[in-house]
């Protein structure tokens, strides 16, 4: 396949003090140039972990199983000099919580350039500083903008100052791991404006991590769901999020209600109980213990991803059940 | 809630909040550099309250001086005598007693003072608070010793006025430091919660932001002895200790005076030099074991 | 648990009239947080209050909690002047109680959650009585937010609980202290997806079973639709659009709202209206209507064709009362052309 990234049975395990800590279990996934897969979890789920191993960012301390390949070279084994090229040159990351990544003490344009000059160092001053211009008006901020310092934007104006600083290097993939969370709704929807443009225009693959199943409708070409480090459910976008096939998906789904949906008024959908502790996960189904839907079976043995439909996998042994 | 014999919620507490004193002195102990000093300083002291046991006090009396003018150390005299016969062992012993006396007494002025301060100013803010950070700006750039000199020749010579002008000239540095801290609990959101939930401020004061800044004082404060100590020693060899009592600082004054460096007569001014620093050193030690153990952050991991 | 029906019977009405707040910063620029604002909550009913960063809406909030002097207008509290005096502010913390956001730093990380829980009790003294001690009204507290067994939790520090526990504890905070009033800013904003709707349970929960208001600030439209029974709309320090959840939410007449909604994300919706720019500078409000810079109405010509554009561009609207409308020369002037 000519994917432009497929990560293949990816286990990634964090060495603690209590033990290890399995933050990433046996996933496989795909992007294409100009496609863009939404990954739908919350807190524990391991897609921050996933983003960042992508980069082979990960901790030193963590051991990783599996390939990760980028234009079919594996990034796990890559050697250093090839790693660091890919780094921001061949995917770059918008990371969670960008508001407090950017230097407060620099000005926004240097921080955007600071990856131009890293990659290519025999750019010229005014060659980088029009390159910043440039990308900054990709962003939908005027190139003026670049003398500012950071605590003189918005949140939605950092947030695009980060992405600005993304796409420095014109890499091929861009992860964008929460991106638009903290934001308010007009400004989610600007920012999302931006990165659906970028992908269509520049033919970017990008993968959108969000515990917001709407906003990745809206935004993704594939969806998959992912849950205590593994994928539970995979399929077109708007099939996901319209008809899930997984509970977790299906409570993940309603947890953000439709407005002018008349089951909603007076019924906020959620899930029981708390994140699974990944260091004690039960036996058989991790989601079993909150599942609307978990019988006795369930606990039996982890359900394996399969396809349930033409283009629709799942995690789950009641999926096709009447 | 069941009747069987289970602690009450206040007991529970008690036995928590006693498993982390274990804890913090587990850590202490860990920290090879605070036990030393730890052990230093617990010898000091002991020499210093149990003065009376180890040396007769009449062997300070100049009058009462049985030895030689500046004799080597013998079986005698074991660190020799000073040059008005005095045993310089006995003048060490006892001038301990001042120099821890003033030491902790000194940083417990200063303590309160810059406590005081450093609440006011952080917390309360306002005109007050901005005119109470500019007098401890005053006091940090004024620098200690001539301004210890004159208060020390205007108040006089005497052991409560060397207290009093250590004190006053030290306590601007605790002030700073508490001031900050206090500033950054000041805008945390628990305040909030605790004014939305009807604290005003002394149940602010007491609850949340004095325990955040106790364990910082705390450690601060080890490290205010030593600098105290230090200035005592410092004043009392220009002379302006109570000439009354035996000090390190006097000793090493009277040792200067009489040339005891030219004449090699060691045994009188190196004692004296070597406890100031084995004292200093020791409160430093602990002070930075301390601070280690109650700041997580810079625990070793 | 008679003391919660007797207050739930007695209830207590909270109003803003007129209520503007302004903050003057070190250069002598002044923010206008809020320009007039009516608003009304009152026991038994789920009001929220929606808009964007710099809407002014937790100024709003804080100012009706008694948190924030007004320099302007009035706060009523069952129809009587908010006390500022420091013993009338401790007498209505009984009664209206305000759960703050981002639950993470709202505990302190040295106190238990019993510490935290008994706070307001021992500050008002309330535990009195050989069957209402401490003890009890913290457990009970834990129970009413949904944290069981209480007893469990007693000794367990912030930083060992969970974003949902968390936040449970500050609302069980707020309850020990048997409030009339309830308000919460962004009570799930930080908290995983799947968890809001159990908190947003319990809020409705609370209504229910002990009667009480609660005044919900948000920038989630979708949390309005599922809880409120009255939604306001801010934007700039006004409330431009108020009225009964269902109608605003699914009928919006102000040109703000209706772009909110718009751009809610789901996949069947209405095109999406994407302001340009964002909320400008609290110093330098835009006169008229202050959102006429970003209207799209005024910007299509809408507004021009009704002949109301220079009333957009200069003439201020009227604070909207408690009972709710719209304030829009755009939707005024269409409501009274003969039909």
């Amino acid at each position: 396949m000519s994917d432009l990234l497929r990560i293949e049975d990816l286990s990634v395990t964090y060495a603690t003090q209590e033990g290890p800590v399995p933050a990433v279990r046996g996933v496989t996934l795909g992007v294409d140039r100009g496609e863009v897969l939404g990954i739908a979890g919350e807190s524990g789920c391991g897609k921050s972990t996933l983003a960042s191993t992508i980069l082979r960012l990960q901790p030193a301390s963590a051991t990783v199983d599996g390939r990760v390949l980028m234009d079919g070279e594996d990034v796990v084994t890559m050697r250093w000099g090839d790693l660091r090229t890919l780094r921001w040159a061949g995917a770059s990351i918008v990371f969670q919580g960008a508001l407090h990544s950017l230097n407060a003490v620099r000005r926004v344009g240097q921080q955007i350039a600071e990856p131009i000059r890293l990659h290519e160092p025999g750019v010229g001053d005014a060659e980088v500083d029009r390159r910043v211009g440039e990308l900054l008006e990709q962003v939908g901020l005027p190139a003026a903008r670049a003398k500012a310092y950071p605590h003189q934007l918005s949140g939605g104006q950092r947030q695009r100052v980060m992405i600005a600083m993304a796409l420095a290097c014109r890499p091929d993939l861009v992860i964008a791991d929460e991106p638009t969370t903290a934001l308010d709704v007009m400004v989610q929807a600007q920012v999302l404006d931006v990165l659906t443009t970028l992908v269509r225009e520049a033919g970017l693959g990008m993968i959108f991590i969000s515990h917001d199943l709407a906003v990745l409708a809206e935004v993704s070409d594939r969806i998959a769901v992912m849950y205590a480090g593994r994928v539970v459910e995979q399929g077109p976008a708007n099939l996901v999020f319209t008809d899930p096939l997984h509970p977790y998906a299906a409570a993940l789904g309603a947890s953000f209600p439709r407005v002018g949906d008349p089951a909603a008024r007076y019924a906020p959908a959620g899930l029981a109980g708390d994140p699974p502790d990944l260091r004690s996960l039960p036996a058989g189904c991790s989601f079993a213990p909150r599942c609307p839907r978990a019988v006795d079976a369930c606990t039996a043995a982890e359900p394996v991803l399969e396809l349930k439909r033409p283009t629709r996998a799942a995690a789950c042994i009641r999926v096709g059940e009447s | 809630m069941a009747e069987a014999p289970t602690l009450t919620s206040r007991q529970l507490v008690r036995r928590r909040r006693r498993a982390a004193w274990s804890r913090g002195w587990a850590e202490f102990r860990g920290n090879r550099g605070g036990l030393v000093g730890l052990v230093v300083l617990a010898l000091f002291v002991l020499i210093a309250v149990g003065a009376p046991l180890l040396a007769d006090r009449s062997g300070l009396e100049v009058t009462q001086a049985t030895g030689g003018v500046l004799e080597p150390p013998s079986g005698e005299f074991w660190l020799g005598t000073d040059d008005n016969g005095r045993s310089v062992l006995t003048l060490l012993i006892w001038g301990a007693r001042i120099s821890l006396f003033v030491g902790l007494m000194a940083t417990l002025i200063s303590m309160l003072i810059g406590t005081v301060v450093g609440l006011t100013s952080g917390y309360f803010g306002g005109f007050v608070g901005a005119a109470l950070f500019r007098v401890t700006e005053w006091f940090l750039a004024i620098p200690f010793l001539p301004l210890a000199i004159v208060l020390a020749t205007v108040l006089g010579r005497s052991l409560l006025n060397i207290v009093i002008v250590i004190g006053v000239t030290s306590w601007a540095g605790t002030a700073l430091l508490i001031r900050s801290q206090v500033l950054s609990i000041k805008e945390r959101a628990y305040l909030e919660r605790s004014r939305a939930l009807g604290a005003g401020h002394g149940h602010l004061l007491r609850r949340h932001v004095l325990p955040n800044v106790v364990p910082l004082v705390f450690a601060n404060t080890t490290l205010c002895v030593a600098v105290a100590i230090l200035s005592e020693t410092t004043l009392s060899f220009l002379g302006l200790g109570d000439p009354t009592r035996v000090s390190w600082g006097s000793m090493l004054d009277d040792a200067y005076s009489v040339g005891a460096i030219t004449t090699g007569s060691w045994w009188f001014f190196v004692p004296p030099g070597v406890c100031v620093v084995l004292v200093v050193l020791s409160f430093t030690l602990v002070g930075q074991a301390l601070e280690a153990v109650l700041n997580p952050k810079l625990r070793k991991r | 648990m008679n003391d919660q029906i007797d207050a739930a019977e007695n209830g207590l009405s909270l109003e803003a009239r007129d209520v503007a707040v302004t903050f003057t910063s070190r250069g002598g620029a002044v923010a206008t947080a809020l320009d007039g604002v009516d608003l009304s909550v009152r026991s038994g009913e789920i009001v929220a209050l929606v808009g964007e960063s710099g809407s002014g809406k937790t100024t709003l909030a804080r100012a009706l909690a008694g948190l924030q002097p007004t320099t302007g207008g009035e706060v009523l509290v069952d129809g009587e002047p908010m006390g500022r005096r420091g013993r009338e502010l401790k007498a209505l913390r009984r009664r209206v109680q305000m759960v703050l956001q981002d639950p993470a730093g709202a505990l302190n990380p040295r106190h238990t959650v019993y510490d935290s829980v008994a706070e307001g009790i021992r500050l008002h003294g309330l535990a009195r009585g050989a069957d209402r001690t401490e003890e009890r009204m913290v457990a009970d507290a834990l129970s009413a937010a949904g944290l069981r067994p209480p007893e469990r939790l007693f000794l367990r520090y912030p930083h060992e609980l969970s974003g949902g526990q968390r936040q449970r504890v500050l609302i069980a905070g707020a309850l020990a202290l048997q409030p009339q009033l309830l308000i919460a800013d962004e009570p799930v904003s930080s908290l995983d997806a799947s968890i809001r709707g159990e908190v947003l349970a319990l809020l409705l929960r609370l209504r229910a079973e002990l009667g009480l208001g609660v005044l919900v600030v948000t920038h989630d439209l979708g949390l309005a639709w599922n809880i409120a029974d009255r939604t306001a709309v801010m934007y700039l320090g006004r409330i431009v659009e108020a009225g009964p959840t269902e109608e605003l939410l699914t009928n919006p007449q102000h040109p703000y709202t209706k772009a909110l909604l718009s751009v809610v994300p789901e996949t069947d919706r209405v095109e999406p209206v994407v302001l340009q720019g964002e909320i400008p500078d609290p110093t330098r409000i835009p006169g008229g209507c202050r959102f006429h810079p970003r209207c799209p109405e005024l910007a299509s010509g809408a507004a021009a064709a009704a002949g109301v554009d220079v009333d957009c561009r200069r003439a201020l609207l009227p604070v909207l009362p408690a009972s709710g409308g719209c304030a829009c020369h755009l939707v005024a002037a269409r409501q009274s052309v003969p039909s």
